[in-house]
């Protein structure tokens, strides 16, 4: 019988090891589910199947052969493809789904004159044939995502492809649109193309999936069929027996409520989110990726438009208008992407700690650069942050101490709430304990924070309340007491649906 | 950082002093070569003729400083040339208005450019190469064509009526302790500009915008009306270059700014890398305009042909380009 293997693959990034001796089988005729935890190896091992990286060691053998998979030619050659999330970047918009289908075959690898009607023609027949519909004269700009998914499916088929890989495709899908994806890759399946499926949503692997291998912290823990299996078990095994750091959390009073969301919405990232934040009190918004956390964050700071919603600080009503309004108003943000948002790379260290607060700084224009310079110092000192001198520029630092000034830039505000953002993203565990212990801090300060997280963990070590966010809604809330990795993971991957669904279906 | 290896250390101080140090021998070249050129009359003809590239290279400066380009200030020049000149010419109008609708219309033509590129999001290359075509367009336009300058015959025949202030040709041709008042004005720009740069608040955001205009605004920074302001600045000083090009020459020369496009472009560029700054300064941006001003100079003097002066400007751009690019990427990596 056809099969794809993966034996002990190994990888290390820059000596740390991604990837310990990992083995995958994927039949044709089946729907294989690949599961695991953020950062636990899944994106590594695919990306060297489809031949972006290659392995340190190990094999992968295709129906018995041995396989060498080198560049991601190498991978369609095995007939490897795969359909990735992003489908944008994968097409080109202003061309016809045909020649977005059969891009390969013809645009890029004709005799350099394009048979227009052989073109429409196969592409015709192979849409009927998938028994997709998509008119193939369209353009794909005018294309919804799970139609231009479908185009991606389609091409991948054109290149006779034995094996796909689905990396969360419902993501950005409908309930119908997913329903109709899951009836495609039945159809696949009956075909004989083994198919890898990469979810974050429990329940729909054990609707659509024959097998389920799960990964945690670079190394393949089980490989289970899922008639035998459940989502408690599932879960047990992403997350281990994990040991628990010492987060070292304050015990801060909590007083009178300072923040309060209202039905706060925009797109289908962040749907009516209600919350509130107290004087002192650290609040965790935990979920997978692509949950909504970042989106909810960046609203709230007002860096992306809100459609609807009501944010108040102390009773006042917040102008969302612009981030320099929301920061006017007491409330900052420690934002996710430290790069390309928290940092002015070739700029100094000193510049960047001080340039939220120039203004006080400033007399009749001109910058204090004494006052300036001992309060950059203050700051450095008193984050702990690791460099040279002030005028380093704050590029050559290490990610935890960008971190660092990134929160730093905000301390001299006297803002009222925290947002964080994934703050520990990229920091090294001395910087991260630091920057928990700064956290506490603020809470001392009887500011309110927002912590926004996909590590539970951390979320459990340092948060007095936790809520659970999941395809842009908050679905539960947890106490410090009640909250448990498992339950997040439960919640955060859609478990509450899946209950109500079983529910509804014995109900009726 | 510390072991760097020699080949790096070597690249570093190259980049650092390579271009005071080419500057230092083009003038110490054509100094041997020709007795005359390191005097003081033809060293204050050098600062004179540079004058005013520098005040467009400094306009270009600030484009560059909130990552931004300004293609339009050769044309916003060439405008305020021929409406400063006019001002007396045509309309026999007083010192002050004469200065101050150049000024206007330079002020004028940077905030058309910024509505384009911070509200309807043009690409800056884009929204100002447009500007500069409908700039040019329309002082075209203003003078049918010919140059303004005193007792010209107007369309109706008669011969125009004004002439030129003494003060404003003083501006352009004047001298006090016999050093030319337009070299008195660049170098009072120029130390203004990095002061304002380099010590004021709104310098330090202008400098942060360009870097990173994201963290900017999620720091609370209104990026939209700094990339502003930075246009709006460059028009300004296309304004005060205009009124100083027809101050010096005593005509309105029609298209007179046009070639000042790629002299400010080039000097703002090699100013990237003086002193290895590796961003815009105004500082390196004069150095820019002295090293372009020296090499023109010189070439003349050993009679190659001014057509062949485009030549060289565009070389010592892509010289000062790659040096900057090559950096960058050194530091990427």
């Amino acid at each position: 019988m056809a099969t794809l293997q993966m034996r002990q693959i190994q990888k290390q990034f820059s000596g740390v090891p991604a990837l310990r001796s990992v083995d995958l089988e994927v039949k044709a005729g089946e729907v294989h589910a690949l599961l695991g935890a953020n950062g636990a190896g899944k994106s590594t091992l695919m990306k060297i199947l489809t031949g972006a990286y290659t392995s340190d060691s190990g094999e992968i053998i295709i129906d018995g052969q041995k396989a060498a998979i080198q560049t991601p030619q190498d991978a369609k050659a095995h007939g490897i493809q795969c359909v990735y999330q992003e489908v944008d970047t994968a097409l080109v918009p202003y061309l016809s789904v045909a020649e977005n289908i059969l891009m390969e075959r013809h645009v890029t690898k004709g005799k350099g004159f394009l048979n227009w009607s052989k073109l429409y023609a196969e592409a015709e027949e192979l849409v009927k044939r998938l028994g997709f519909a998509l008119s193939v004269r369209q353009k794909v700009e005018e294309l919804t995502l799970s139609e231009k998914q479908l185009v991606l499916i389609a091409r991948a088929i054109a290149q006779d492809a034995k094996y796909i890989i689905f990396d969360e495709p419902t993501a950005p899908l409908s309930t119908t649109e997913c329903d109709l994806l899951f009836e495609r890759i039945a159809h696949l399946k009956q075909a004989g193309v083994g198919i890898i499926y990469i979810s974050h949503r429990l329940p729909e692997i054990f609707q659509i999936c024959d097998r389920i291998t799960v990964m945690r912290d670079g190394q393949k823990v089980a490989t289970m069929t899922t008639a035998e299996s459940n989502i408690d078990e599932v879960i047990t095994h992403m997350l281990g027996k994990t040991f628990s750091e010492e987060f070292p959390k304050l015990d801060v009073p909590i007083g009178d409520t300072l923040l309060e969301v209202q039905d706060l919405t925009r797109g289908r990232k962040v749907r009516g989110v209600d919350l509130t934040v107290r004087a002192g009190e650290i609040v965790g918004v935990v979920g997978l990726v692509g949950a909504g956390k970042t989106e909810l964050a960046r609203l709230l700071f007002g860096a992306d438009t809100a459609e609807a919603g009501k944010v108040t600080l102390r009773g006042n009503k917040v102008n969302l208008a612009s981030p320099k309004h929301v920061v006017d108003n007491g409330i900052v943000l420690v934002p996710e992407e430290r790069r390309k948002e928290g940092i002015v790379v070739d700029e100094s260290v000193k510049n960047n700690l001080t340039l939220a607060t120039l203004r006080k700084w400033t007399n009749f224009g001109f910058i204090r650069r004494r006052v300036e310079e001992s309060a950059a110092q203050d700051l450095v000192q008193r984050l702990g942050v690791k460099t040279a001198n002030l005028t380093q520029s704050i590029g050559h630092l290490s990610g935890g101490n960008q971190q660092k000034v990134v929160i730093g830039k905000w301390l001299n505000t006297e803002s009222d709430i925290f947002l964080f953002d994934e703050p520990t993203k990229g920091v090294d565990i001395g910087a991260k304990s630091d920057i928990y212990k700064l956290i506490g801090k603020l809470a001392e300060e009887q500011k309110g924070i927002l912590y926004f997280s996909c590590e539970f963990q951390e979320v459990l070590g340092i948060a007095d309340r936790i809520l659970v966010m999941c395809d842009g809604r908050i679905v539960k809330e947890l106490s410090r007491a009640e909250a448990t990795q498992e339950l997040i993971m439960y919640y955060a991957s859609g478990g509450q649906a899946h209950d109500e669904q079983k529910l509804e279906r014995t109900g009726s | 950082m510390t072991n760097k290896s020699s080949k790096e250390q070597v690249l570093d101080f190259l980049y650092k002093y390579a271009t005071i140090m080419v500057i230092a021998a083009v003038i110490l070249f054509f100094s041997i070569i020709n007795e005359y050129f390191f005097t003081y009359s033809n060293l204050t003809e050098i600062l004179r003729a540079i004058s005013i590239v520098t005040l467009v290279a400094i306009g270009v400066t600030f484009s560059l400083i909130v990552n931004g380009f300004d293609m339009s200030v050769g044309s916003t020049v060439s405008l305020s040339t021929v409406v400063s000149a006019s001002m007396m010419i045509w309309f026999q109008q007083n010192l002050l208005l004469t200065l101050l609708i150049p000024v206007i219309l330079g002020l004028l033509v940077g905030l058309f450019n910024a509505l384009m590129i911070v509200k309807i999001r043009i690409p800056d290359l884009l929204a100002t190469l447009a500007t500069l075509y409908i700039v040019k367009g329309i002082h075209l336009t203003y003078t049918s064509g010919y140059s303004i300058y005193p007792n010209m015959a107007m369309q109706d025949g008669s011969t125009a009526p004004g002439k030129l202030n003494e003060w404003f040709v003083w501006l352009g041709q004047g001298q006090i302790a016999s050093v030319p008042v337009p070299v008195i004005l660049m170098v009072v720009a120029v130390i203004v500009v990095h002061i304002f740069l380099n010590y004021t608040r709104h310098g330090r955001i202008l400098y942060i915008t360009g870097g990173n205009a994201e963290a900017a605004r999620l720091s609370g920074i209104p990026v939209n009306r700094y990339r502003t302001l930075a246009y709006v600045l460059s028009g300004l000083f296309c304004g005060l270059a205009g009124i100083l090009l027809a101050a010096r020459i005593g005509t309105g020369q029609v298209d007179g700014g046009a070639p000042l496009l790629m002299d400010a472009v080039a000097a703002a560029f090699v100013g990237y890398s003086v002193f290895g700054a590796g961003k815009p300064n105004v500082i390196g941006t004069f150095l820019g305009a002295v090293l372009i001003g020296v090499l023109l100079n010189g070439l003349t003097m050993l009679n190659v042909p001014y057509y062949a002066h485009d030549i060289v400007k565009g070389t010592v751009l892509m010289a000062a380009l790659a040096v900057t690019y090559y950096q960058l990427r050194r530091k990427a990596v």
